[in-house]
């Protein structure tokens, strides 16, 4: 125990940003050592990395010319269209990171109550279904409640899908992984025969028809620029999710619960009651994901629709340490890969698996922080790791 | 006579901590060397140093004259040191003979284990050292006492000649604790040197030849034990004068605050663990439960928190039944508890030390308005009882985790008392705690009797209970065999009665 008599005040803001630097260090360098292993492999494959990672970056962020010659022409010619596809590539991966953010909150809140929820890509579909029912069935409604129900419904479906794993563990013991992954089949081989059958649209296509233009959810932009509200909701809800964990008296709860529940018993705080309520949380936002794609972007769900959203959500809460800011960061991250990945491949010529890859790498750095200290020589004395989840049973 | 063991200048250094300064130790051939301080002087660090455990940053260590490096166990094992950890490091559903070879298996036509010859080695140790046991028996069938002479056992096995043995009476009975030091005095007769690792103060001066003294990483000093008397020790141990005796005034008891009839209570495993136990504590009084460890008393302590189920029988507090209450309402009702187990239940190590200093009224005013926690009367809160309670830490934003273990239990004193109270439950509440600790928590405690609270103190140590208490309650199996009054007690009496032997079958109260 050090004597210094430093004033209170900075040495405590002093701790503070030390540790916030320390929360971030080891997750910026895991994506920088996934990139550069990334870089080698594509090296190795006989590609060039400049036109790879310049490709990736461009399909991302879009050009910076390009951005300086839409302003121009729009400030000569009030016309937008060389602006709108400027940004088009950067509106594109908040797009993309939009159901990033909620699915990974979902995963993040599970972890935080000690509970893995694998379950958010069944979630997100059973929301996006229940969604995109209530916006193509429920007619005749104004817009501003339209909207909302759609919404709502996407996530009450998630939430029903997520309390059930809960309600088994609580009830029963079940463990939550098995009984999620369960009931991510159960999701996939349901929608699946709505999608052919009771929900199918006329024609051929196993798909729904598209929800109603009072529920869709406002674009910014012309067409084809997708960037909708969907994006804004996500970072609201992130804030929400933050406020709740950590300002409210349910989230300590939540939080004692996950942290240590013998605790959590002998403080008063009903265990199941929070591995219930916390399922359904969970469960809620991968629906409202599901329902803000449905709404913001496709407006129609087909088979594959999730396309492993779910499952990446994960990696995302591991990455962002199961914070909501954390998450948020991260999904963007990822928003950005996967959408630069497109053009990557289309201008480069590298498969889009190597941005699998990529984000492959950087999970396997965080989940074994260990690497990454010992690559970078962090002398960090590890204290107080986040017990994510406990065994079995 | 020569040293067997010396070590000189012995430095570790941690992020931040000195844990070893520049430490010199000897032991002397044929004796017990004492090795005494607080938790955290540097005791354990010390020997995890000479175990191969940790690496020193300085410093030698010279066995029998001759300077070793000691990088791994196996190089202490090959230089004749052996160690006795404190929490044993054995497998439960192994065999003696089994647990003995493991890692360093004999065979026999090249692949299968050669129990026989093992167990015949063993049983050559028991005779030579007087160690009785088994070979074939399986360890979780057997009683803590003989455990440990399993791990002594498996020492010679080795052929160490240095012992070592990390808080060697911390689970034992007070016959069992007389048992480890006729084995000690064999094992010295044989030739072999003790290091006792130890933190209580009268053991050291019954059993020691030499006594070295710790404090905050450095050797205080040295003392005949014939010189010493526990004052004086515990001085050397903290730095400062400290009351060894709780000063008390006589207890007023009044109305019954906790009344017990009949109570019968099941573990996790479902086993009948109180069996069919009635007691009852008044207002200002400190009942003391004693007995070994494993007898029923974390279990009753859990059944009167909420913590398991009751299987039958009545439970009331103030005359209002709580055994069919949840651990909320029992709380509510006004019982505060310092558990056993303050890392378990006490504390959530990775939240800050403001957190767990509201962690059972964290919903409550002023805490919470609605559902909204409110930060300013969580930190002033903290920040006063950290003042008032003297909880060493460098500010309330820590997690609770850095803390020591005294300072973690002052964490859980202070929230505990800081709610209006009727009861007080505490569960060995100074367990591994230094003297200095010790002697707050239980001026602490005795306050709160003196307030008219209701005390209930379940422990092991029988210092503790003798010091504490005002009746004492033994419990053997599950049952008590005697509720007696604190004044007119030995500590030989209360120890046939935690063996499950009533002394007046033998002899008459003392």
């Amino acid at each position: 125990m050090s004597e210094t008599v430093s004033p209170k005040k900075t040495k405590q803001e002093h701790e503070r940003s030390t540790s916030l630097r320390q929360e971030l260090l080891i997750p910026s360098l895991a994506v920088i050592s996934g990139l550069i292993i990334g870089a080698i492999i594509i090296a190795v494959s006989g590609a060039s990395v400049v036109d790879a990672y310049g490709a990736l970056f461009k399909g991302s962020f879009g050009s910076l010319s390009e951005f300086i010659a839409g302003i121009k022409s729009f400030t000569a010619t009030g016309d937008q269209t060389e602006l709108l596809k400027a940004i088009y590539p950067f509106t594109e991966s908040l797009v993309a990171a939009t159901p990033y953010i909620l699915a990974g909150l979902s995963v993040a809140i599970g972890f935080r109550c000690g509970l893995f929820n694998i379950g958010a890509e069944g979630q997100l579909l059973i929301g996006s279904l229940c969604a995109v029912f209530v916006g193509y069935s429920v007619k005749s409604l104004p817009a501003f409640i339209h909207l909302p129900l759609s919404l709502l419904a996407g996530a009450a479906g998630g939430a029903v899908w997520g309390m059930v794993p809960g309600y088994l563990k609580a009830r029963f013991g079940a463990h939550e992984v098995v009984n999620t992954i369960m009931m991510n089949w159960i999701a996939f081989r349901l929608s699946d025969w709505l999608l052919s059958g009771p929900m199918k649209s006329p024609g051929f296509r196993p798909v729904t028809q598209n929800v109603l233009a009072t529920a869709e959810l406002p674009r910014f932009f012309a067409a084809p620029l997708r960037f909708n509200w969907g994006f804004v909701i996500a970072l609201i809800v992130a804030y929400g999710v933050y406020w709740f964990l950590f300002k409210t008296t349910l989230g300590f709860e939540i939080r004692s619960v996950g942290a240590n529940p013998d605790a959590a018993k002998y403080a008063g705080m009903n265990i199941i009651r929070n591995f219930v309520f916390v399922m359904a949380l969970a469960g809620g936002l991968a629906g409202l994901a599901g329902a803000t794609q449905v709404l913001g972007v496709d407006h129609w769900v087909g088979q594959g629709f999730s396309a492993g959203y779910g499952f990446d959500a994960i990696a995302l809460a591991l990455l962002g340490k199961s914070h909501p800011f954390g998450v948020v960061l991260a999904a963007l991250l990822f928003g950005f890969l996967r959408s630069g990945a497109t053009d990557m491949q289309s201008m480069a010529g590298i498969p889009i698996d190597i941005i699998s890859i990529i984000q492959g790498l950087i999970i396997v750095f965080i989940a074994a922080p260990d690497i990454i200290r010992w690559i970078y020589r962090i002398r960090t004395a590890k204290k107080d790791e986040m017990v994510l989840t406990r065994g079995w049973g | 006579m020569t040293n067997v063991l010396e070590l000189r200048g012995i430095t570790k250094r941690f992020p931040g901590v000195l844990a070893n300064d520049k430490i010199d130790i000897t032991l002397r051939e044929g004796k017990i060397l004492a090795l005494l301080g607080e938790n955290g002087a540097g005791k354990t660090t010390l020997m995890n140093i000479l175990y191969g455990l940790y690496k020193p940053d300085e410093g030698q260590i010279i066995v029998h004259g001759k300077e070793v490096q000691i990088h791994e166990p196996n190089d202490a094992i090959k230089s004749g040191i052996g160690m006795v950890h404190q929490h044993f490091m054995l497998v439960p559903v192994m065999t003696v003979t089994e647990n003995v070879m493991l890692g360093v298996e004999l065979t026999k036509n090249g692949m299968f284990l050669d129990h026989d010859k093992v167990a015949q080695r063993i049983h050559e140790i028991s005779n030579q050292y007087g160690l009785e046991v088994d070979p074939h028996a399986l360890i979780k069938d057997l009683p803590v006492g003989i455990q440990q002479r399993v791990e002594i056992i498996k020492v010679l096995y080795r052929n160490a000649n240095i012992l070592i043995l990390d808080e060697p009476t911390a689970v034992l009975t007070p016959q069992e604790v007389e048992g480890l030091f006729k084995i000690l005095e064999t094992l010295i007769k044989a030739g072999k040197s003790i290091i006792f690792i130890t933190h209580k103060l009268k053991e050291v001066m019954s059993v020691a030849d030499d006594i070295s003294v710790l404090r905050l990483g450095r050797m205080v000093g040295s003392i005949d034990p014939k010189e010493a008397t526990p004052e004086k020790l515990a001085t050397m141990m903290v730095g400062r004068d400290v009351n060894l005796i709780v000063e008390k005034q006589p207890a007023q008891p009044k109305e019954t605050s906790l009344e017990v009839k009949n109570l019968f209570v099941r573990d996790e495993r479902q086993n009948l663990t109180v069996n069919g136990i009635s007691f009852e504590v008044r207002k200002g009084e400190v009942l003391g439960v004693a007995g070994v460890q494993g007898n029923g008393q974390t279990e009753l302590v859990y059944a009167l928190t909420g913590l398991l189920p009751i299987d039958s029988g009545e439970v009331t507090l103030l005359g209002k039944p709580i055994h069919h209450n949840t651990p909320r309402q029992i709380l509510e009702s006004g019982v505060a508890h310092i558990p056993e187990d303050r890392q378990r239940h006490g504390l959530i190590l990775s939240f800050p030390i403001h957190d767990n200093l509201m962690l059972c009224t964290y919903y409550k005013e002023p805490f919470a308005r609605g559902v909204s926690l409110q930060q300013k009367a969580i930190f002033s809160n903290a920040e006063e009882l950290v003042k008032q309670y003297d909880v060493r830490t460098p500010n309330i934003y820590v997690n609770a985790g850095t803390l020591s273990g005294g300072n973690q239990q002052k964490v859980i004193v202070a929230r505990e008392f800081s709610r209006p109270i009727e009861l007080l439950i505490a569960s060995q509440p100074t367990r591994g705690l230094d003297v200095g600790s010790i002697e707050y928590i239980h001026k602490q405690i005795i306050k709160k009797r003196d307030e008219g609270t209701g005390v209930l103190v379940v422990s092991s140590e029988l210092d503790e209970i003798l010091a504490l208490s005002d009746r004492i309650a033994v419990m053997y199996k599950g049952q008590i065999m005697d509720i007696l009054d604190a004044n007119k007690v030995n500590k030989e009496y209360l120890g046939l009665l935690m063996a499950g032997i009533h002394p007046s079958e033998t002899m008459g109260k003392k």
